[in-house]
């Protein structure tokens, strides 16, 4: 009698796991759990927590030295850190934009967008397709140095290197730096365009406001005193903002 | 002796040279190149040991420059200092002690080399190494240009690059080693670095690169072997030379 009840709590118990695991796969791609990060001895990250879905625009708020590029770095697995970083499956395939990923270093070596592309990309087809998606195309691009770009094509070429290789996740950090303003529109919607037809999760770094409300399905902030997370429209008030963004202009004033 | 000696060095130094410049085309990505300097002075008390004794030259600079990279990791563990500061340290270092060991006389060959000292163990060798580190750096070039763009991207490609670095470090010494006996300890630095930036100046691409530092670096071998046979002078300074005068022609074809 016991032994069957202890059974049927045991397949319970079992079901119900399955059941947390299978979720996990459908909804999480990825739980942070108490992140902690030092970097020569200075708490850049301390206690983070957060989850994101499946499919999700996630976007990382905060001003100048909050740990926003550090959190990137921390979950590609670039440095280390105290805490628990759980993607929903190993090995799974990153694309990642650098920020200030500049074009003088690419200059120096004698180095075509080919050969740049080659690294993670041998057939010839599927580069001229992702060119192409990015809106770089003809056979002059693939010939040039990425350093003889234009700071717009620089960013589009990178992009594209990022989608090489179908990836699963995105990182850009802050994917319009040293771009004029009508480029930063084109690069946003270029983005957002991938995301709605390639079902990718995209978590990406960036001080634009508007593209915020426009395109985050959540948003992170980040600021010294601690976090905030939520849909745009629900968590981004005038106090928050200013919370941000004074603490931001406070830090500048500190520096000089 | 089916060889003559002439031709075991030329093909030593065709080998020697082609590798060295295809190894130092990754070199001046990396900005690693005052690296190779250093690595060819620590070689002088294994050369001088070696000259006094009888020994393979091949063997005693390989293994001086072993210790001394040890040492100078070593001291890193200990000290805050730079790796170029201790780099520095301890390659003067090893030149003063290396100075000490070796009579005058015997000098030359250790600073300059000497490609008439040079037999069918040195050719084997050079061939046998030679063949192995192209394969090696082959395999690993593509990495390695990645890695010297920018260290995060590599490592989001699932990139090892401390061991990618750790293997190239081998390769250089590998390859600093064999060069002693052709350039001397003084020159190694040179034969690495100078083909490498002549093909740069050629080149827009890295296929074309990275051969044409190879086919630079086999090319002011046999000029400055050649020129050592019709002048007499010695044949590793010839080669740098040649390999400068290279570069200098590069200069007009600079994109």
């Amino acid at each position: 009698m016991g032994e069957g009840n202890f059974h049927l709590k045991i397949i319970n118990l079992l079901s119900h796991w399955l059941d947390s695991l299978s979720k996990m796969e459908e909804d999480f791609i990825l739980k942070v759990k108490n992140l902690r990060v030092i970097l020569d001895g200075e708490k850049i990250l301390n206690d983070l927590s957060f989850e994101i879905k499946r499919k999700e625009f996630f976007i990382i708020l905060g001003p100048n030295g909050a740990g926003k590029t550090t959190l990137f770095k921390a979950l590609l697995g670039l440095i280390p850190y105290q805490g628990e970083i759980i993607w929903a499956k190993e090995n799974m395939k990153f694309g990642y934009l650098p920020e200030r990923l500049s074009r003088s270093e690419f200059k120096k070596i004698p180095l075509s967008v080919r050969d740049f592309y080659k690294f993670k990309e041998s057939s010839e087809e599927k580069i001229l397709k992702t060119l192409k998606a990015v809106g770089l195309e003809g056979e002059e691009i693939l010939k040039k140095n990425p350093g003889d770009l234009s700071s717009g094509q620089f960013q589009r070429m990178l992009i594209g290197w990022a989608l090489l290789g179908d990836p699963e996740v995105l990182f850009f950090d802050e994917p319009t730096t040293g771009i004029d303003i009508g480029g930063e529109k084109t690069i946003y919607s270029l983005l957002h365009k991938f995301w709605q037809e390639r079902g990718l999760t995209i978590l990406m770094i960036t001080h634009e406001i508007n593209i915020v409300y426009a395109y985050a399905t959540n948003v992170l902030c980040l600021y010294k005193k601690g976090i905030c997370m939520g849909p745009p429209r629900k968590i981004l008030t005038p106090q928050l903002l200013e919370k941000l963004y004074g603490n931001e202009v406070k830090f500048y004033i500190h520096k000089h | 002796m089916i060889f003559s000696q002439f031709t075991l060095s030329l093909i030593t130094g065709i080998f020697i040279g082609g590798i060295a410049g295809y190894l130092g085309s990754l070199m001046i990505v990396k900005r690693m190149a005052l690296v190779g300097g250093p690595l060819g002075h620590l070689a002088l008390p294994g050369v001088a040991l070696a000259l006094l004794y009888h020994y393979n030259i091949f063997l005693g600079a390989l293994l001086s420059i072993v210790i001394g990279a040890i040492v100078i990791w070593l001291l890193q563990i200990k000290s805050k200092l730079s790796l170029e500061a201790l780099t520095g340290v301890v390659f003067a270092a090893g030149v003063a002690l290396g100075f000490l060991i070796l009579p005058l006389s015997q000098a030359e060959e250790a600073l300059i080399g000497d490609i008439t000292k040079i037999n069918l163990t040195d050719t084997l060798l050079a061939i046998f190494l030679g063949l192995i580190v192209f394969v090696i750096i082959n395999r690993i070039y593509q990495k390695m240009i990645l890695s010297g763009i920018s260290e995060d991207l590599a490592k989001t490609e699932g990139i090892d690059v401390k061991k990618y670095n750790l293997i190239y470090l081998i390769c250089i010494t590998l390859i600093v080693a064999l060069e002693v006996k052709i350039v001397g300890t003084l020159l190694t630095v040179a034969l690495l670095v100078i083909p490498a930036s002549a093909s740069n100046n050629f080149s827009r691409s890295l296929c074309l690169y990275s051969w044409g530092a190879l086919l630079i670096g086999v090319v002011s071998t046999i000029l400055g072997i050649f020129a050592f046979r019709f002048t007499g002078l010695p044949a590793g300074p010839l080669i740098i030379l040649s390999a400068a005068l290279i570069f200098l022609v590069s200069l007009f074809f600079k994109k």
